[in-house]
């Protein structure tokens, strides 16, 4: 807790959500991003063994 | 290097794995930068607003290094008709434009208790926010064009011409009176900015840079995939 305090100070209130923005961003990118790539491998995989 | 991977065979087969060490090498480096940052004292006029700068900066820098992939991919894509250029530059947008709105979000967070204000329209923030809607624009005007290579070259063209913006950001501290302060890092004189915070930013910079550098080449690689889907797709239907 002591930790915490020290980390942000008075400023909690503009330094926590920086840092939770920051967070949820690279969360979305990183999902997004993976989701992307397992879809169009997953359906180019299908497709060409459908050809094949 | 940028030759060799140009074929998409041999991008796909580096990007396997490059892809994901270049994430792990990300999350150590962010993680350390950080940690480093959060036990770094107070600035003497700042206070812990500082801590702020860990996250701002790097994501401010990262923002102009997407656009200039998506610069240097779109002159590729035009110039050469390279495909891989052209899914690089798509791939690049997305990311672009969530860095931007970081940098633009947690500037306004630093802003508000060190300004006083939220947001102004001075040079720096007013170019940042073009650079967002460069990448919005960007994406926006591919999304609009059915045809593929119309949507590429299209997109190319803009992003080429956006590309003015860049220096404008970088020097708008110095061309104009802003209320964002003027460059301490990358100046004639060397940096203004103590060791110890220098050494956090830049670390989480490099971390940044890499995380960047893993979702591009993850992306690019699923450009790859969606494409190869989508003309054995039209090969299907023909036959």
């Amino acid at each position: 807790m002591n930790l915490l305090v020290q980390f942000a100070g008075e400023y909690g209130a503009f330094i926590w959500p920086a840092y939770g923005v920051s967070a949820l961003a690279f969360a979305w990118m990183i999902a997004d991003t993976l989701l992307r790539a397992r879809r169009w491998r997953r359906e180019a995989e299908r497709l060409e063994k459908a050809a094949a | 290097m940028i030759a060799a991977l140009a074929n998409p065979h041999r991008f796909m087969a580096f990007s396997r794995w490059a892809a994901p060490g270049l994430g792990v090498v990300a999350a150590g480096l962010i993680g350390w930068g950080l940690a480093l940052g959060a036990v770094a004292p107070p600035d003497y006029q700042q206070g812990e607003t500082v801590r702020i700068m860990f996250i701002h900066v790097p994501a401010a820098w990262v923002a102009m290094l997407a656009y200039g992939c998506l610069g240097g991919a779109s002159f590729f894509s035009l110039v050469f008709r390279h495909t891989l250029a052209d899914a690089a530059a798509k791939a690049a947008a997305p990311l672009g434009a969530a860095f931007t709105l970081l940098a633009l979000v947690t500037g306004s967070l630093w802003g508000r208790p060190m300004w006083g204000t939220w947001w102004v329209w001075d040079a720096r923030l007013t170019s940042v926010l073009v650079l967002f809607l460069l990448f919005v624009g960007y994406m926006a005007l591919r999304a609009s064009i059915e045809d593929e290579a119309k949507a590429g070259r299209a997109g190319a063209i803009l992003a080429l011409i956006g590309l003015i913006n860049l220096p404008i950001i970088k020097f708008s501290v110095e061309w104009w009176n802003t209320l964002h302060q003027g460059e301490s890092i990358f100046r004639a004189g060397g940096p203004t900015l103590a060791a110890v915070y220098l050494i956090p930013l830049a670390i989480v910079g490099a971390g940044y840079s890499a995380a960047f550098g893993a979702l591009w080449m993850t992306r690019i690689r699923a450009e790859v995939w969606r494409r190869r889907a989508v003309s054995l797709a039209m090969r299907a239907a023909f036959q």
